[in-house]
C-alpha cells in the first residue's frame, strides 16, 4: 500500500493506483475535473490536460517536486507522494487556461445544445472559466453530420477527448469512425458516407463529455432538468438492462445508462434498451435515482457560486473503498 | 579547436559505399565490440564518454541506455531517429548521403550493447532517396557479414531495416515515433512508462538520433574518455552545427566544442560572416524552437563572457538572456529581417505540425499563429502582445510532449528580446519593409484604425 | 464581440430560462453578422468532405506485391500494422498518386486491420493525398530558414508562372502546387521538392528551366514504376 497525501488529505491506495482515482477516493472538492479519462476505458486520460495537479514532493525516497504539473488521471501515485491540487495557485491558473483553451473554439451554444445540464464542459467552465473571452478570431467550424440514424456528430462541440473511439475499440468488434486530419482541424469522422451501427455504438453518448455525440431519438424533445431520471430495469438479452429512464410525468424521454457521481456509467447498455424502448410499459421502474445536489437537474439551477480559489484547510483522513463506493453524501434524491 | 570525430574522411571520394569506407578504418569497432568487449563494456563507455543526445534534448546517451528494462524478457529494440523535421537543421541528412556506413556501423555497436537484435531506422518521409542510400549500405553490410545472422561469426543477430515516415515533424518525438512506426497516427504517448521500459511493441526501446549514433563507432575504437577529452566541460565531443540564413557560407559543420559563436559566424572556415556584408540582428542557435537571441547576446552572454558553441554556453543566462544547443539548426537573421514575420512563420509551422492531441497545443498554436498573424497584416491591437505572452506560458509545460514548449518559447523570446519590434508593427504596420502589411488595401487599413 | 460574451455568460449562468436563452442566441446570431461585416472575422469552415467508396477492384501490380511481404516481414510477426506507412506510399505511387477509398480500403484488406485504422493514418500524414494530384507535385518550402533566403518570392513566382493559386492543379494536370513546411535543406534555401527529387538555391531562373525540363519530360512516358519501388523501399 502506498501512502499519497492530496491537499492535505492522506489516503493508503494500492500500488498502480493513479493519483485521480487516489483523489477519488478522497472525494469532495479535491477531486480534479476530467473530460477525456475515463476509468472504465483503457488507454483515456492525458490528453484535455484539465486534470493537471501539482506534485509537491515525488515521493518519500525522493522528495523533489516533480518538475511540471502532471496529468493526474495519468500518474501513477508513488509511496509518500504529495500532491496539491486546489492548494496550488499554480494548478488553478492553469486549469483556467486549459479551459480558455477548450472554449476557444467552441460554439458556446448551450442555448440549443441537448447537453446543456449536463454538460462536463459546462460545469468545468463554470468552476474554473474566465467572465471574458480574449479570443477575437473566427471559431472554426465543422459540419454537422450523422453517423447512423440515431446518433448526430456535432465536431464544432468536440474537444477531442478520443473516449468514443475507445468505446468503439474496446465495446464493439468493428469501429468504423475515428480521429482523422490533424491538429486543430482534426475531427471525429467516418471519412466515408457510412453509419456506425453496432448493438453497443450508443455509449458513445454516454461517455462524450460534452454535445458533440447526441441522441437522435431525443433530439429536441425536452430539456434535461425538466425530467426526472429513474432507475429502471428490463431484461435484456445483450446487456444488464440496468438503465436511467429519463421521465416526465407517465412518459419516457430517453435512456441512458446509470452514471455515477463522477459522470460515468456503471455499466455499459445496448442498442436496443437505449433507442428502442421508449414505453413505460418496457420498463420497471426501481425508483427515482440520485443526483448530485449542485447539478441543474436536482434544482432547476446552479448553486452560487463556489470557487475553488478559497482554500480550506482540512483535516487528514482516511477513507476506505467501500466507504468511497457507497459514500455519496453529496447527491440527493429527486 | 578543429579536431574532428565525424566527418574526417568526408571527402574521400567514393566514402558512401562500403569499400572506401572499411579502407578509412570503418568497422573495426564493430569487430572490436564483438569480440573483445562485453554489451556491459560498451555502455560504460558511452557513459565514461559523457556524449549527449543529439537529437535537441540534449539527454546522457548512456544514461538513457542504463534505463532500458533489462529485467524484461521480450526482444528490445533499437530506433535510430532519421527524422530530421526541425526547420534549420539538416545535419542527420547530411551524414545519410555521404556516409551512410557511419551510422550502420555505430547501429550495429549499440544493438550490441542493448541487446537488441533488430534495428530500425525511421527516415523522414521527404527523404525517399536517402531511404535507397540506406537501404543500399545495409545491403553491403548484410554482403559483408555485418549484418544477418552470426555477425563475424559471432553468435550475435541482428537485422536493420529502414522505415519511411510520411510528413509529420511530430513524429521526431521520440514515442510519437513509435507510434508511427506502430502504423498509427504519430500521437505522442504520455509518460511515464518511457520507451526504455515500454517502447515498440511493448518491449524496451531506445531511440536515438542519427548523430548520436554515428559518435558510438569512435567511443567504441578510441574509447569513452578519449572522447571526452573532446570539447568542453560537459559537452564532450564535436557537434555537427548547420548554418543557414542570411549567412555567406551555409552548410553543414563539424565543430569541437567550445569554438566561440563570433568565429563560427565569422570565420571564413564556417559560415563565413553575413551576406552582402549587412550587420547580424539575431540568431536562432539550435533549430527553429529555441528562443531566438539577439547580436548581442548571442556574441557575448548577458555578464560579458564570449559566447561558446556549447550546451551551457548558450544556455548560460537561462531563457531570460540565454538560449539552447537544440539540435545545432543555426538560423541567422541579417538587419533586413522582420522578426514578427518570422515568429509568425514559425509559429504557422508549429500550428501545421501539432498532432492535435492535447488542448493546449492544438488550440493555442493555432490562437498564437492567428494572431501573429494580424499584428503581421497591420490588424494587430497594442494588447495582442501581452495575450500572445500569456497564450505562450499557458501552453509551456502544460502538454504531453515538448512541441507545445517548442511553439511557444519562439514566441515568448521574440517578444522579449524584440518587444519593440512588435510595438511597432502594431502602430506604424505600413513603416516596415518586409510586413505583408504593403500588400494590404487602404481600406483594411482604415478598418484597423477604427478597432 | 463583448455583448456575444456576455450573452453566453448569462446563459451559462442561468440556463433554465429558455425564453431568455432564445433571446439570446437571436443576439449572438446578430453579433456575429455586426463582426462579420467589419471584415475581420471570417467564418473558418473547415470543409472535410465525407469520401465515396466506389468499389472498384483494386490489385497492386506483381512487383508491388513482392515489395509488400518483403516490407511485412521487417516487422515481428502479428505486427503487420507496422508496414502501413511504406504501403500507403507505394499505394499512391501504383494508383494515379492519391489515395482513393477504395485503395485505401485495399491496403487494409492486405494487412488485415479496420479501414478506419487507415483513413486516420492517411489523414494524419501530409505526404498522403487524399485527392487528385497533377503529374507532378511540387513542394515549394515555406518556413523560416527559406522564407528568409526569398521562398516566399519563389512561391509567387511559381504561381505567376504556372498561372495557379497554392494548392492548386494545372489545368492540364501536369503540376500540383503546395506549399510545404520544412523540408530539412535549409542550407541550400529556397529548396522545393517535385516527387521525390530536391531542387535547391532556386532562382527565377532555375525554376523556368525546371519547369520547362518537366514538361517535355511528361511527353515521354514515366519511368518503371518497379524501379522505383525497389529504390525507395
Amino acid at each position: 500500500m502506498f501512502k499519497v497525501t492530496i491537499d492535505n488529505h492522506t489516503i493508503e491506495v494500492e500500488e498502480g493506483t493513479t493519483i485521480l482515482q487516489a483523489a477519488r477516493m478522497i472525494g469532495g472538492i479535491v477531486v480534479p475535473p476530467a473530460m477525456c479519462y475515463y476509468s472504465k476505458l483503457k488507454e483515456s486520460g492525458g490528453k484535455c490536460r484539465t486534470c493537471l495537479v501539482k506534485v509537491a514532493q515525488g515521493s518519500a525516497r525522493d522528495p523533489r517536486p516533480l518538475p511540471k504539473l502532471v496529468a493526474s488521471c495519468r500518474t501513477p501515485v508513488a509511496d509518500g507522494m504529495v500532491v496539491q491540487n486546489i492548494t496550488s495557485q499554480e494548478v488553478i491558473e492553469t486549469r483556467k487556461a486549459i479551459v480558455e483553451f477548450l472554449l476557444i473554439n467552441h460554439p458556446l451554444d448551450c442555448p440549443v445544445c441537448d447537453q446543456a445540464g449536463e454538460c462536463d464542459l459546462q460545469d468545468l467552465s463554470y468552476d474554473n472559466g474566465k467572465e471574458e473571452s480574449r479570443f477575437e478570431e473566427a471559431k472554426r467550424s465543422f459540419r454537422v453530420i450523422d453517423i447512423g440514424d440515431k446518433i448526430q456528430l456535432h465536431m464544432n462541440r468536440c474537444i477531442l477527448c478520443y473516449r468514443c473511439v475507445y468505446t468503439a475499440d474496446q465495446l464493439t468488434d468493428k469501429r468504423s469512425h475515428g480521429i482523422l486530419y490533424r491538429g486543430d482541424v482534426s475531427e471525429i469522422s467516418t471519412y466515408i458516407q457510412t453509419d456506425v451501427t453496432n448493438d453497443f455504438s450508443g455509449n458513445m453518448i454516454d461517455v462524450c463529455p460534452v454535445g458533440a455525440l447526441t441522441d437522435k431519438t431525443f433530439r429536441f424533445k425536452n430539456r434535461v432538468w425538466f425530467l426526472n431520471p429513474m432507475n429502471a430495469n428490463r431484461s435484456c438479452s445483450k446487456c444488464s438492462g440496468k438503465v436511467t429512464a429519463w421521465m416526465r410525468g407517465g412518459e419516457v424521454y430517453r435512456i441512458t445508462g446509470r452514471k455515477d457521481q463522477f459522470g460515468e456509467v456503471e455499466e455499459f447498455i445496448c442498442n436496443e434498451c437505449r433507442f428502442e424502448k421508449k414505453e413505460l410499459s418496457d420498463w420497471t421502474i426501481e425508483g427515482p435515482r440520485n443526483i448530485k445536489r449542485a447539478s441543474v437537474i436536482s434544482q432547476n439551477h446552479y448553486e452560487k457560486s463556489k470557487k475553488p480559489s478559497v482554500i480550506l484547510p482540512l483535516e487528514n483522513r482516511t477513507v476506505s473503498l467501500d466507504e468511497f463506493k457507497n459514500g455519496s453524501n453529496n447527491e440527493i434524491q429527486l | 579547436m578543429d579536431r574532428r570525430i565525424l566527418l574526417n574522411n568526408i571527402a574521400v571520394p567514393g566514402i558512401r559505399t562500403f569499400e572506401v569506407f572499411r579502407s578509412t578504418g570503418g568497422y573495426l569497432s564493430v569487430m572490436k565490440a564483438l569480440k573483445e568487449m562485453t554489451p556491459d563494456d560498451v555502455i560504460e563507455e558511452v557513459k565514461k564518454s559523457g556524449l549527449r543526445g543529439r537529437g535537441g534534448a540534449g539527454f546522457p546517451a548512456g544514461m538513457k541506455w542504463s534505463f532500458l528494462d533489462k529485467k524484461s524478457n521480450k526482444p528490445r529494440y533499437l530506433i535510430c531517429n532519421a527524422d530530421e523535421s526541425e526547420p534549420g537543421t539538416f545535419k542527420d541528412r547530411f551524414l545519410m548521403e555521404k556516409i551512410p556506413h557511419l551510422l550502420i556501423e555505430g547501429m550495429i555497436c549499440s544493438c550490441y550493447a542493448l541487446g537488441a537484435e533488430t534495428g530500425y531506422i525511421y527516415v523522414r518521409g521527404e527523404f525517399k532517396y536517402i531511404v535507397g542510400i540506406l537501404n543500399e549500405a545495409i545491403r553491403e553490410a548484410y554482403q559483408n557479414g555485418l549484418l544477418g545472422k552470426n555477425i563475424l561469426g559471432t553468435s550475435i543477430n541482428l537485422d536493420i531495416h529502414v522505415h519511411s515516415g510520411a510528413g509529420a515533424y511530430i513524429c521526431g518525438e521520440e514515442t510519437a515515433l513509435i507510434e508511427s512506426l506502430e502504423g498509427k497516427r504519430g500521437n505522442p504517448r504520455i509518460k511515464p512508462p518511457f520507451p526504455a521500459v515500454v517502447g515498440l511493441y511493448g518491449s524496451p526501446t531506445v531511440v536515438n538520433n542519427v548523430e548520436t549514433l554515428c559518435n558510438i563507432g569512435f567511443i567504441v575504437n578510441q574509447g569513452g574518455s578519449e572522447f571526452a577529452r573532446y570539447g568542453v566541460g560537459k559537452s564532450t565531443g564535436t557537434k555537427l552545427i548547420s548554418a543557414c540564413g542570411n549567412i555567406n557560407n551555409p552548410g553543414v559543420y563539424e565543430i569541437e566544442f567550445g569554438l566561440s559563436v563570433r568565429e563560427f559566424l565569422y570565420s571564413e572556415k564556417y559560415c563565413g560572416g553575413i551576406k552582402n556584408g549587412k550587420e547580424l540582428k539575431a540568431v536562432i542557435a539550435g533549430g527553429s524552437s529555441v528562443p531566438i537571441l539577439p547580436a548581442n547576446l548571442i556574441l557575448k552572454t548577458a555578464a560579458g563572457e564570449e559566447r561558446m558553441l556549447s550546451y551551457e554556453s548558450l544556455a548560460e543566462g537561462g531563457f531570460v538572456s540565454g538560449t539552447m544547443l537544440g539540435s545545432g539548426g543555426f538560423i541567422v537573421f541579417d538587419e533586413d529581417a522582420c522578426i514578427v514575420r518570422n515568429t509568425w512563420n514559425l509559429t504557422r509551422f508549429y500550428h501545421h505540425e501539432s498532432c492535435g492531441q492535447c488542448s493546449p497545443c492544438r488550440e493555442g498554436t493555432g490562437w498564437m499563429e492567428n494572431v501573429l498573424h494580424r499584428i503581421e497584416n497591420g490588424l494587430g491591437k497594442a494588447r495582442d502582445i501581452d495575450l500572445l505572452v500569456s497564450i505562450a506560458a499557458k501552453i509551456e509545460g502544460n502538454t504531453i510532449c515538448p512541441l507545445g514548449d517548442a511553439a511557444a518559447w519562439p514566441v515568448a523570446s521574440a517578444i522579449r528580446h524584440f518587444r519593440h519590434e512588435f510595438e511597432e508593427h502594431v502602430l506604424h504596420p505600413e513603416s516596415c519593409k518586409n510586413s505583408a502589411i504593403r500588400q494590404l488595401d487602404n481600406v483594411q487599413i482604415r478598418r484597423l484604425e477604427n478597432v | 464581440m463583448g455583448v456575444a460574451l456576455v450573452a453566453i455568460l448569462l446563459v451559462f449562468k442561468d440556463i433554465v430560462k429558455d425564453i431568455v436563452g432564445v433571446a439570446l442566441v437571436a443576439i449572438l446570431v446578430l453579433s456575429n453578422e455586426i463582426i462579420k461585416n467589419n471584415g475581420i472575422m471570417l467564418d473558418k469552415i473547415i470543409t472535410h468532405p465525407l469520401h465515396e467508396k466506389k468499389n472498384s477492384t483494386v490489385c497492386f501490380s506483381e512487383t508491388a506485391l513482392f515489395k509488400v511481404q518483403q516490407i511485412i516481414a521487417r516487422y515481428p510477426s502479428g505486427k503487420q500494422k507496422s508496414a502501413l506507412l511504406p504501403l500507403l506510399h507505394i499505394a499512391q505511387e501504383e494508383f494515379e498518386g492519391y489515395l482513393s477509398v477504395d485503395v485505401m480500403d485495399y491496403v487494409a484488406s492486405l494487412l488485415n486491420i479496420q479501414p478506419i485504422e487507415v483513413y486516420e493514418v492517411a489523414t494524419f500524414y501530409s505526404q498522403y493525398y487524399l485527392e487528385r494530384v497533377g503529374k507532378n507535385v511540387i513542394e515549394i518550402c515555406r518556413t523560416g530558414p527559406c522564407a528568409i533566403c526569398g521562398g516566399e518570392a519563389i512561391q509567387s513566382y511559381l504561381e505567376k508562372k504556372l498561372a495557379i493559386k497554392t494548392g492548386e492543379t494545372t489545368p492540364d494536370g501536369l503540376f500540383t502546387l503546395k506549399a510545404v513546411e520544412c523540408l530539412g535543406a535549409c542550407g541550400s534555401a529556397p529548396v522545393m521538392q517535385i516527387n521525390t527529387e530536391f531542387y535547391e538555391y532556386l532562382t527565377t531562373e532555375k525554376i523556368d528551366k525546371i519547369l520547362a525540363d518537366l514538361s517535355s519530360k511528361a511527353k515521354e512516358e514515366k519511368p518503371e514504376k518497379s524501379l522505383w519501388i525497389e529504390e525507395f523501399f
